[in-house]
């Protein structure tokens, strides 16, 4: 009994710090200011079927890991966005209405990423910019085809994350990968024996391996190892490397992402391998690793959307990330900022207004994806009702610290 | 004096069951008046296996007395065993009979699982079979992360490579697909469900405490040589609290399968992180007492979302809460501070000052 | 052949990693009774310390090292001052659970200062590789520098239990709070310098740890610190020979097992050893045999 006296003591106090906090964060943050006029507005009404109109902008939300091993790329994608919105608020809007935008942290966890869009929901989200990792995505892809709720992944690349109409991505699929690295390597004669080290509990990096391995014969390409590592075990890679350097490899392919690909990098240099490497958009932002030495990767091939130095959309956008951020943009940043005008144009093309309902906008907007054109700092991209994008994956190689097109 | 026991612990019984039904029904009564947000409409299974986890650990850690810091494999076995079951029945089976099946398979699996993990690793003791549980979940999570299972005509395909190994035909399908686990599965689970699987937890666990075989593992756990010398089969009795306790988080785990799409033994849901974190609930609800983890299960699930204002500060104001509470709750200073100034203590004094 | 040498090397290396951060698991335990899961948290903020006084402040290395053990030891004491002293007489339940509430503090306190961004860590050891059997086996700098400090730090922590009064406590300690503080022991002053002595290694594991894998992040310590905690009770938690053992033994299964075996698997196949050789021998393989009072 006083157990539990202590714990609703405890919670009034949690209470009550949250209650003083709130508010605090709400004045610091002014593209949010509203919010708590819409969460005491929403309880009179379902949000699920039809959000209240508000009048004072499109409402559009965000969900992706602010906290815990992936935060890197949750941030990055709110940034990004964040900068967009800015920019397109600035620029007057679309068609004069602004965006209001938030952004909720799903730890990476699926049932978290749940909690977050529900939260959203609460606050009357109309469009949903999101999720940032696959596995959340597809848990909330669901739920959004349940609302019948737009939504755009600027990065999750599974196949399932845009198997509903009302889902679209940004970036390029697993498989889509997998197959145009084979591809690449194969047809430009890069290599013919190719190791693999991927992280078999990822997602992202088992889907890529999976077709890679499937695709690889039909160019030519002999897999001589592949070689898997866990969320768990990602110290030390000298035995992978060593298993690929015994199998004669002259091509080591990193589906992975960059920090890894980093450890992977130093530990290939002090074991004195020297083989080509190759990788996917998870390798972007390996030169912009704090205090990393880029003569490392040098010569490193990878099929990116984004190379920052490719014209003057790129090194504006760049540049603005910087100086808001104070880091240099990996590509999870370019996907969610072109996300951002992805959605722009997409309202503009279907003419919707920020009175309407989030079900109204998603079945505008389902055909207005398909017809709509963006030149984005990602590319060129148009999209297929099945949610897939289409644009080129760029071919970069770091020359003397600096990605080069290749 | 016997039976004044017995009425005491019965009533404590109705109390708890008690409290579950009236939250049941209110909530019910909020969603029917449109009053719920989103959020708690979406907690609310979530709520409820959570309270399941946490009921079921503290049948290993507060009646048997033995420390499991596996338990989320547990978990992970129920959910991927009836996840496999529904994806495979998705079109052959309506909805309501194959939840059902589906619920018997994974806690089965689980229940067989904790009987198979048990009678070698029972015989430790303390932090020793800790670590051992926490070592099997891992391995559960490992396995399962590397399982390829896919189906064609021919039938069901093996593979703990990866899924080209699985040499799928024309029309196969790959079931559970490695890291990416099992998506599509059907969501069978609701509030109501969930709530009725809470029902059954606690009163299969009360019922379990307050009959025989529950006195002979308290017993147990309060003094294994003296427990031995009366001639209770110790083997017995441990294995039997265990593989309950391991079905019950079976159970949660199919609730927890067939409440979301896709299902993944990430180091976030089905690691260490996860058994430990049904470890705060019942420390924090206090050892041993069912009522009290099943309500630190509540509010520790809460935290987290009520605290979505506080943006980048959440999760750290979130340890420095867990903190404090523990203090609280368990520093002898702090429980000298709340029985000096409990509300029961007030309430006498008050009544003694009113009587002179 | 030159293979298996190279597996077994860096295994070794590892290894001893493991182990020193064993050691700070094994001695908390030995004498607070309780499993310090924010322990590979202070490696974190240990290597945080140099990267950012080599870094920001341009120290030397050692100096930079110097400063994070210092750092980290002071971090230690608090810790166990605010959240783990006032639940002394609590069950070791309890402790457990506030510490793991610390371990995600420090993982989110450093998250929000330091960023989510990996870091590349410079490495503090500039030692040369040697190359042995015509360059086909390669021993790196810091491998060489790890398996050393290992070593000193192990035989110094048993010279120091052994032959000082201050070891003498601690061991008094472990064996019997009550009857060591009837003998006039400083109990609470025995715990703090536990505490600080399993920091400081904690932050020379971390720089360890840094320099042979350069990347850091704030949740580069968890990782290494369940392993660790695995590898103390594998070699019997308490113990600290046992601690050096199972530090080293698996560090070298593991990498033994992503060679030969999968590398898929190499993390089922190190816990299931750990449940065989806790079958055969239920304290460890240097674990002390429990006596039950009856």
């Amino acid at each position: 009994m006083k157990k539990l006296v202590s714990l609703m003591l405890v919670l009034s106090m949690v209470a009550a710090l949250l209650a003083g906090c709130g508010n605090k964060t709400a004045a610091n943050n002014g593209a949010e200011a509203g919010t708590e006029g819409a969460a005491n507005a929403e309880g009179t009404e379902d949000a699920a079927g039809g959000s209240a109109a508000t009048g004072e902008g499109f409402r559009i939300g965000g969900i992706g890991p602010l906290t815990g091993g992936a935060a890197v790329y949750g941030i990055a994608v709110k940034n990004g966005a964040q900068l967009a919105v800015d920019e397109i608020n600035a620029a007057g809007g679309i068609n004069g209405t602004p965006i209001v935008f938030t952004f909720e942290d799903d730890e990476h966890d699926p049932e978290k990423a749940v909690n977050a869009y529900n939260t959203l929901k609460d606050w009357n989200m109309q469009l949903l910019m999101g999720t940032v990792t696959s596995g959340p995505c597809l848990a909330v892809a669901e739920e959004t085809m349940n609302d019948n709720m737009f939504m755009l992944t600027p990065s999750g690349t599974a196949v399932e994350c845009v198997q509903y109409d009302n889902a679209f991505r940004v970036c390029f699929s697993d498989p889509n990968q997998g197959g145009k690295s084979a591809e690449y390597i194969g047809t430009n004669k890069i290599a013919s024996k190719v190791a693999v080290i991927y992280d078999s509990s990822d997602v992202y990096s088992s889907g890529i391996y999976a077709e890679f391995a499937k695709t690889a014969p039909e160019y030519g390409i002999e897999i001589v190892a592949a070689e898997a590592f866990t969320a768990d075990n990602k110290t030390d890679f000298t035995i992978q490397l060593q298993k690929a350097k015994d199998g004669g490899a002259e091509l080591v392919f990193l589906p992975i992402y960059y920090q890894e690909a980093a450890l992977i990098l130093s530990q290939a240099n002090s074991m004195g391998f020297a083989p080509m490497f190759f990788g996917c958009d998870g390798l972007d932002g390996i030169l912009s690793v704090e205090d990393f030495d880029p003569a490392l990767a040098e010569g490193v091939m990878l099929l990116t959307p984004l190379v920052a130095d490719e014209n003057d959309k790129t090194r504006a956008f760049v540049a603005a990330y910087e100086e808001a951020y104070g880091e240099t943009p990996i590509q999870f940043a370019a996907n969610a900022y072109d996300a951002m005008y992805i959605i722009k144009a997409a309202l503009e093309q279907s003419g919707v207004s920020a009175q309407m309902s989030a079900s109204e906008i998603c079945d505008l907007l389902k055909t207005a994806m398909t017809e709509v054109t963006v030149s984005g700092i990602t590319g060129e991209m148009t999209w297929t009702a099945d949610g897939e994008v289409n644009k080129e994956p760029k071919a970069v190689k770091i020359v003397d610290g600096a990605y080069t097109a290749m | 004096m016997k039976r004044e026991r017995i009425a005491k612990s019965t009533r404590s019984t109705w109390i708890t069951l008690g409290i579950v039904v009236v939250a049941y029904v209110i909530m019910q009564i909020l969603g029917q008046a449109g009053m719920l947000t989103s959020l708690v409409k979406g907690l609310l299974v979530p709520l409820c296996t959570y309270a399941i986890m946490a009921i079921s650990l503290n049948l290993t850690v507060g009646i048997l007395g033995e420390l499991s810091l596996g338990h989320a494999g547990f978990m992970c076995v129920g959910a991927f065993s009836s996840a496999f079951f529904s994806l495979c029945m998705k079109e052959t089976m309506a909805a309501g009979p194959r939840f059902f099946t589906a619920l018997l398979i994974g806690i089965g699996a689980a229940a067989l699982s904790g009987l198979l993990i048990g009678i070698p690793v029972l015989r430790l003791r303390g932090d020793y079979l800790a670590i051992v549980t926490l070592a099997f979940g891992e391995i559960i999570k490992n396995l399962v992360n590397v399982l390829y299972v896919g189906r064609d005509q021919e039938g069901f395909h093996f593979s703990m490579k990866d899924s080209i190994a699985l040499g799928l035909g024309e029309d196969g399908k790959v079931l559970i697909n490695g890291a990416q686990g099992i998506t599509g599965t059907p969501k069978d689970s609701n509030f109501t469900v969930a709530v009725v699987l809470l029902l059954i937890t606690l009163i299969v666990v009360l019922n379990l405490i307050h009959s025989r075989s529950g006195r002979a593992i308290m017993a147990i756990r309060d003094n294994r040589i003296a427990a031995e010398s009366v001639g209770i089969n110790i083997t017995r009795y441990k294995l039997l609290a265990f593989s309950i306790s391991a079905g019950l988080a079976g159970m949660a785990g199919v609730l927890y399968a067939h409440n979301l799409s896709t299902l993944a033994a990430q180091p976030k849901n089905f690691g260490y992180n996860m058994s430990i974190m049904i470890l705060v609930y019942v420390v924090l609800g206090g050892i041993g007492n069912i009522r009290g983890s099943m309500i630190a299960a509540v509010i520790l699930t809460l935290l987290p979302e009520l605290l979505r204002e506080l943006q980048d500060y959440r999760m750290l104001i979130y340890s420095i809460v867990l903190i404090v509470m523990m203090l609280f709750n368990w520093s002898p200073k702090a429980k000298e501070w709340r029985e000096k100034y409990s509300l029961r203590r007030l309430v006498s004094k008050i009544a003694a000052k009113e009587e002179a | 052949m030159s293979s298996f040498f190279t597996f077994l090397i860096n295994g070794i290396s590892l290894g001893s990693i493991y182990a020193i951060i064993a050691l700070g698991y094994t001695m908390v335990y030995g004498i607070a009774k309780m499993l310090n899961f924010a322990h590979g948290d202070v490696i974190m903020v240990g290597s945080y310390m140099v990267f950012l006084s080599m870094g920001s402040l341009g120290l030397p290395p050692y100096l930079a090292v110097l400063l994070a053990i210092a750092v980290c030891t002071v971090l230690g004491i608090t810790i166990e001052k605010i959240a783990y002293k006032p639940l002394r007489k609590a069950s070791p339940l309890a402790v457990l659970i506030t510490a793991i509430g610390v371990s995600y503090f420090l993982q989110n306190a450093a998250l929000l200062l330091f960023g989510a961004n990996t870091k590349m860590f410079t490495s503090v050891i500039s030692l040369p590789a040697i190359t042995l059997a015509d360059g086909s086996i390669n021993i790196t700098g810091e491998t060489q520098v790890t398996i050393v400090v290992c070593v000193i730090i192990m035989i110094a922590l048993s010279l120091f239990i052994k032959k000082t009064k201050a070891g003498q406590a601690m061991l008094a300690v472990s064996e019997d709070k009550g009857a060591a503080e009837l003998m006039g022991v400083n109990v609470n002053g025995t715990i703090s310098l536990t505490f600080a002595i399993g920091s400081a290694l904690a932050a020379v594991a971390g720089v360890l740890l840094c320099s042979a894998y350069p990347t850091l992040n704030p949740y580069t310590g968890s990782m290494p610190g369940i392993k660790a905690f695995t590898a103390a009770v594998f070699g019997g938690i308490g113990s600290i020979p046992g601690a050096f053992v199972g530090g080293i033994l698996l560090g070298v299964i593991e990498n033994l097992s992503k060679a030969y075996i999968s590398s898929q698997l190499s993390d089922a196949i190190v816990f299931s050893v750990l449940i065989i050789v806790l079958l055969v021998k239920p304290t460890g393989i240097l674990g002390k045999k429990l006596n039950e009072k009856v």
